[in-house]
């Protein structure tokens, strides 16, 4: 019996979320008694790979060939004999693009049951029971897994970097792979740029910033503030926004530190996608916007006036 | 070309939702077709019009006969065909089997799903359905292009997107941003729906490996703390000192 966690690297180096499922990982191996092994797959240096050593691993397996493109199949294959070889019980997965992909097909191949977007400890082992966020943030449900071997999802920013240091060996893990069906033709880019997804801080503007040429103070706040930026959904079906900026039940789900909504009344399918930031601030000039029943803090007043003054003042220091 | 769409039936985004134990109360529930879903039938519809060479485009649920309005739906604006599976989406596992014997016995070259369901956000379903299908499959899928009969699909990831050619058959797992504006049934369709075939199948035997045992309630937040519109000092102050996030 083991804990299995998969390791994703964004071109061969790794993110906070990596750690966080490490140590989520970590705590769980412990309340198991089990050890907890990190499983890399492609091409990551050996120097990077021990950056892992800090979050208490076994062991770390890489196995570096044959992974240049995320392929689902050929990476839940691997995965999936990884946990085999290890005998793992649990497998985590981050909850991102790749875990969401990943994370169904080494389930069903593993026959195991699977709780996706955790975002805290099982609430008991035996039987085994997980909590889990549905109907989009509204409630938790208490997902008891009837099988013996578990695959789960971690909800970015859920669970605190726990350094836990161990002389983990590296070692290479022998797979065989089946060939790819998939193949990339173009990769359109934008580098360098703050993630919505990965973001700490979150600057997002609605309806009432009237029209896409308003938006340079958004950016403006944003970039003092060192934050990402989104809207809601009317903005991104206006094409004011691009929809990768939405954020909601039907576009992005974040869980930033801070998420400030300036001039968005607040939907419910607005709020499902927002509920999970450790703080929300809301401006808005309606004193009655549902926005402000989620907020911790909030202003009434106008953005026109309101955001500037905010600029000036996070500048002044 | 075939395309199969799996959709599931969700109440309407607005619902409050409420429970006795870990049932819904379904009093006063609006039900649509799964978000994503509709997105996904939506797109499939795109090409098919624009003569991308689709022939057939089927839908598919799995739900007891309650959920028949929302397939119709899927009918009326536009699917060719239906197929429904009597039974309860018991979870994803099970539901991804009963969608895979759907899938077998036809043969389709696109199989269309939404990334997660608007109810329980399980984030399995199309790649459980690829595994036990051994089909190819692509995550957080963004556009889909028919290109000389060849099928090219958009996947986000990081900071942009990848465009993939892939084998068929292939089960893709779509999300925001693979169509904009969803069908709004004309009166015309849903007339025409009512001769399209839907076919009702029993249910495969198959293991439920996950159950909802309990509903939490989320505790209740304290009260917003208001500042005047001339004090955004006092916000900052607020922020920096009080909540730690700045």
């Amino acid at each position: 019996m083991s804990v299995l966690v998969y390791i994703e690297n964004w071109d061969g180096k790794f993110k906070k979320s990596t750690f966080e499922l490490l140590s989520y990982g970590k705590k769980i191996a412990g309340d198991m008694s089990v050890p907890m092994f990190a499983l890399s797959l492609g091409e990551v240096s050996n120097d990077t790979l021990d950056t892992l050593k800090l979050y208490g691993p076994e062991k770390i397996y890489s196995a570096t060939q044959g992974f240049d493109h995320m392929d689902n199949e050929v990476f839940a294959s691997a995965i999936s004999q990884a946990a085999e070889q290890v005998g793992a019980t649990m497998v985590l997965f981050a909850q991102n693009n790749e875990g969401n992909a990943i994370a169904g097909r080494v389930a069903a191949r593993l026959k195991a049951g699977m709780v996706a977007a955790v975002s805290s400890l099982p609430v008991s082992y035996d039987p085994f029971v997980i909590k889990k966020k549905i109907y989009t943030n509204k409630v938790f449900g208490h997902v008891k897994v009837n099988t013996n071997t578990k695959v789960l999802s971690l909800s970015k920013n859920t669970f605190e970097v726990i350094e836990n240091p161990a002389s983990s060996e590296i070692l290479t893990m022998e797979l065989s792979l089946p060939a790819a069906k998939t193949k990339v033709t173009k990769v359109d880019r934008v580098t360098g740029k703050l993630l919505l997804t990965d973001a700490e801080l979150v600057v997002s503007a609605g309806r009432g910033l009237k029209g896409p040429e308003n938006w340079g103070m958004i950016e403006e706040l944003a970039q003092v503030l060192g934050a990402a930026t989104g809207c809601s959904r009317p903005v991104s079906d206006e094409g004011w926004r691009p929809h990768t900026e939405h954020i909601g039940q039907t576009g992005k789900v974040i869980a930033p530190n801070l998420y400030l909504a300036i001039g968005i009344s607040g939907a419910i399918q607005h709020v499902g996608g927002i509920s999970s930031s450790k703080c929300i601030v809301a401006i808005n000039k309606d004193p009655d916007a549902p926005i402000f029943e989620v907020a911790d803090y909030g202003i009434v007043g106008d953005a026109f006036k309101v955001i500037p003054d905010l600029i000036a003042a996070l500048k002044q220091g | 070309m075939n395309i199969l769409v799996c959709v599931s039936n969700v109440p309407d985004t607005t619902t409050k939702v409420k429970f006795s134990g870990t049932q819904l109360e379904t009093d006063g529930v609006q039900w649509i077709i799964n978000p994503w879903d509709e997105l996904a039938l939506t797109r499939a519809l795109e090409l098919k019009e624009s003569g991308a060479g689709i022939e057939k485009i089927t839908v598919v649920t799995v739900g007891l006969i309650g959920v028949e309005p929302t397939i119709r739906k899927a009918l009326a604006i536009g699917a060719d065909n239906a197929f429904r599976v009597d039974t309860e989406p018991k979870d994803a596992f099970y539901t991804a089997s009963q969608l895979a014997e759907v899938a077998k016995a036809g043969s389709y070259d696109l199989i269309m799903t939404g990334f997660e369901s608007a109810d329980y956000n399980g984030i399995a379903i199309g790649a459980m359905l690829s595994e036990i299908l051994g089909f190819a499959s692509v995550g957080a899928v963004s556009g889909i292009n028919v290109v000389d009969g060849q099928l090219q699909i958009d996947r986000e990831i990081d900071g942009g997107k990848e465009i993939l050619a892939v084998e068929t058959p292939v089960v893709v797992s779509v999300q925001k941003g693979i169509a904009i504006n969803p069908r709004i049934p004309a009166m015309r369709g849903i007339m025409m729906a009512r001769q399209k075939p839907l076919v009702v199948l029993p249910p495969v035997a198959t293991d439920v490996l996950t159950e909802i045992v309990e509903i939490e309630l989320p505790k209740s937040k304290a009260a917003v703390k208001m500042f005047d519109a001339e004090d955004v000092l006092g916000l900052i102050g607020a922020l920096k000192n009080e909540a730690h996030v700045i």
